[in-house]
């Protein structure tokens, strides 16, 4: 190639790119979706969005007002797990639990001192199973909050026995327990998906419908070049929003970062890239904008969100489904950005996962390359 | 009155001849949402029934076996390496081969027989924390059926509480049984609203939005023309997925369908409400498209649908009140699992009615001022 073929060639895609840019620019619902979209987002899970439980109302009731049984109540208004109403009847309780007022019961009964002296009294804990993930943990909470009343009389000198095998937790990466710490990188993994692939998508598939990309075949312009230079923009737009997220993460949730920001950029450009590649894909397949978009709800957007790990874990899924997630890209992007920020540079995790993103986008641009040339004949 | 509603009649009939004439989008109407229940059904747990765990047993002893075989008996755990060292907790940790590591110190058994305190050490990879707390509650519940048989076997006094857990609605506590429920609405919700929001901005982007202009339909018959049809398939799709749920699934109903549906009807009605005033903001099929997945993002994620309301702060949970799917979620779980009638659901149900005369009203309030 000559030089001047080489300039004639940058020009072309330039001159795609400003074209792409314009459009992005003057379209408000582009930047809504690759601006305020993020920080929507950012917003809504930084403040929003919590699995820990805190403050969950529950009745403790009491029916019979000892002072051991107010003692142990005391332990649930204490709590900062608990928002406990102290009554004296079952029946309003159970009205409460079943207006949703309350999600849990804890019972004393009447006899609760009397037999704790003896050393065998029992305590009820009813829990509204509607939501079992939080009935579950309130479950555990609740037990931990009677145990720990129990370990306090104890150390007054009072005969509690405590278990014969105590259990020290400990978390690893997360110290603080805080969702917000794999919430807000597995947010990256959304939002570069929209932009990537939701956006790319719309925008080629309505130029197939309007038959302006036919148009532009006819140009000089060769398939790389009219790839380069339609997707450049949007990566640019993909890239800022990850770095919105970053920014984000790390100045208003202070999520530990642990890794180097080289791998971080590296395997987003490389997540970027394949999220481009399936909108491309999928629009010169598809061709109109509706089945298009729909297409890419269904096999990129909501695999993001349910089936990388993201906020649901891949142990817990049937063989037949975690045999799915092994083709989805954001599978490996959730698992290195939890690495990447939580753990560090963990080599036996980035290298394999990488090496596999890495296959996809050539895959796809090999693929994304014939689809949109073979159509040109 | 009887001509307008011929004429409505015919543009219902247009509109759906519209929306399933293409092969492919018949295909994207009713595939995705039954494979989205399906795969969902599957995928959207927080149970955990495959937690990979290694050991570092320090202590050898017949009391660490026993307390280590329960938990390879359980269906829950499954043991994936043997550590020898402290050292090699680091490495199948943070190559996430195992979630949790057990370590069972040295002297173990010798202060559990003396009567002393004994403990064993839970490390969990806190990556996905709350995976993590559910893993580590599962052991700490293995941990406390050992303890009881261990005060049994020596003689010991029972622990001074015993506590009796119990959860309504959902005795075994399957995440499943509410997450299917709930997606009766999310995925109608997504689908009704873009195909609401679809149908004006695709009449405006290929001009024909004028021609319906000049012709006798009122606005209203418009309206009532272009709802009724993304109703009609929302309907459809809420069926399917109730099948699945009871057919596939089999998780009980104990409510009344005619409860559901009334409680469907309603939320669908503000869904495409919500989409047709978007398709009378947007100027194209992009833009229609894009404003509409703007709004389905943060209603689905303030819906209770992943992350209870209750956790949100204030001010959000007040925004939450304009979100048609908190309302369907609430209604569906709540029919589906405890059966409550009608009565008890009317505060869910004006909220919906009132989003519905907002956004439409205000669509064909767009439509008049568009025109001119």
């Amino acid at each position: 190639m000559t030089r001047d073929d080489f300039t004639a060639k940058l020009r072309r895609i330039l001159a795609l790119m400003r074209k792409e840019s314009f459009q992005i620019v003057r379209d408000p619902s582009s930047i809504a979706l690759g601006v305020v979209m993020p920080v929507v987002l950012i917003l809504l899970f930084g403040y929003g969005l919590s699995l820990d439980v805190k403050n969950v109302p529950v009745a403790v009731v009491i029916e019979n007002p000892a002072p051991l049984a107010t003692d142990a109540a005391a332990g649930f208004l204490l709590s900062p797990y608990f928002d406990a109403h102290i009554m004296t009847s079952m029946k309003d309780a159970e009205k409460l639990m079943l207006e949703r007022k309350v999600d849990g019961i804890v019972r004393l009964r009447s006899n609760f001192s009397r037999d704790l002296s003896l050393g065998d009294a029992q305590a009820q804990i009813l829990v509204h199973g509607a939501d079992a993930n939080r009935a579950r943990i309130i479950e555990a909470y609740a037990q931990g909050a009677m145990a720990q009343w129990a370990a306090r009389r104890q150390a007054q000198g009072e005969s509690v026995a405590g278990g014969p095998v105590g259990v020290v937790s400990r978390l690893w990466f997360n110290e603080a327990n805080d969702s917000h710490y794999f919430l807000v990188p597995g947010l990256m993994v959304l939002v570069m998906t929209l932009i990537g692939a939701f956006l790319t998508t719309m925008v080629v598939a309505r130029e197939w419908e309007r038959g302006t990309l036919e148009a532009l075949f006819v140009t000089p312009m060769r398939t790389d070049e009219f790839l380069l230079g339609k997707t450049l923009p949007y990566f640019l737009l993909g890239m800022i929003g990850l770095g919105l997220c970053f920014l984000a993460s790390r100045f208003m949730f202070g999520v530990p970062f642990r890794g180097s920001i080289w791998l971080f950029a590296g395997i987003s450009t490389l997540y970027l890239m394949i999220a481009l590649g399936i909108g491309l894909l999928i629009s010169s397949a598809v061709k109109s904008q509706f089945v298009a978009s729909q297409l890419t709800m269904v096999v990129t957007f909501l695999p993001a969100m349910m089936l990388s790990g993201f906020i649901f874990d891949l142990r817990s899924m049937p063989a037949a489904v975690r045999a799915i997630t092994y083709l989805l890209p954001a599978r490996y992007f959730v698992a290195l950005l939890q690495t990447v920020f939580l753990a560090g540079n963990v080599w036996s995790v980035v290298l394999p996962d990488t090496a596999i993103l890495a296959a996809m986008v050539i895959v796809l641009l090999v693929l994304s390359r014939r689809v949109t040339r073979k159509k040109l004949a | 009155m009887w001509e307008s509603l011929a004429r409505i009649f015919a543009l219902i009939r247009k509109e759906l001849l519209a929306m399933l004439k293409d092969p492919r989008a018949r295909w994207s109407i009713i595939v995705p949402p039954v494979l989205q229940c399906l795969i969902f059904g599957y995928a959207a747990t927080y149970d955990l029934n495959n937690v990979p765990y290694a050991v570092l047993d320090q202590n050898h002893s017949f009391a660490s076996r026993d307390l280590l075989a329960r938990f390879d008996g359980s269906r829950v755990f499954e043991r994936v390496a043997d550590l020898r060292c402290a050292a090699d907790i680091a490495r199948v940790i943070d190559n996430r081969d195992a979630l949790l590591v057990i370590q069972v110190p040295q002297d173990f058994e010798r202060d559990l027989l003396l009567g002393k305190p004994a403990s064993v050490q839970l490390i969990a990879d806190g990556r996905n924390s709350n995976t993590a707390g559910v893993a580590q509650a599962y052991a700490g519940a293995i941990v406390d059926a050992f303890n009881a048989d261990w005060r049994s076997q020596h003689g010991m006094a029972g622990p001074p509480i015993d506590i009796a857990s119990r959860a309504w609605f959902n005795s075994n506590l399957e995440t499943r049984w509410n997450m299917i429920p709930s997606l009766i609405g999310t995925i109608t919700l997504i689908q009704t609203m873009m195909l609401a929001a679809m149908s004006i901005a695709r009449e405006r982007e290929q001009g024909t939005f004028d021609q319906l202009l000049v012709t006798p339909f009122r606005p209203l018959e418009i309206m009532a023309g272009k709802a009724v049809p993304s109703m009609i398939i929302g309907t459809i799709q809420a069926t399917n997925i109730l099948l699945v749920a009871q057919l596939w699934f089999r998780i009980p109903f104990q409510g009344s369908f005619v409860v559901l549906y009334a409680g469907l009807v309603l939320f669908l009605l503000a869904a495409v409400g919500i989409g047709i005033f978007v398709s009378s903001i947007a100027a194209t099929m992009q833009q229609a498209m894009l404003y509409s997945f703007l709004l389905i993002m943060p209603f689905s994620l303030l819906s209770g649908l992943t992350t209870p309301i209750t956790n949100m702060p204030e001010s959000l949970q007040i925004l939450t009140f304009a979100n048609p799917l908190r309302y369907a979620i609430t209604i569906a779980q709540r029919v589906y699992l405890e059966g409550v009638g009608i009565g008890t659901l009317v505060p869910n149900l004006w909220p919906m009615a009132i989003i519905a005369t907002v956004t439409l009203g205000a669509a064909t309030w767009m439509f008049r001022h568009r025109v001119a």
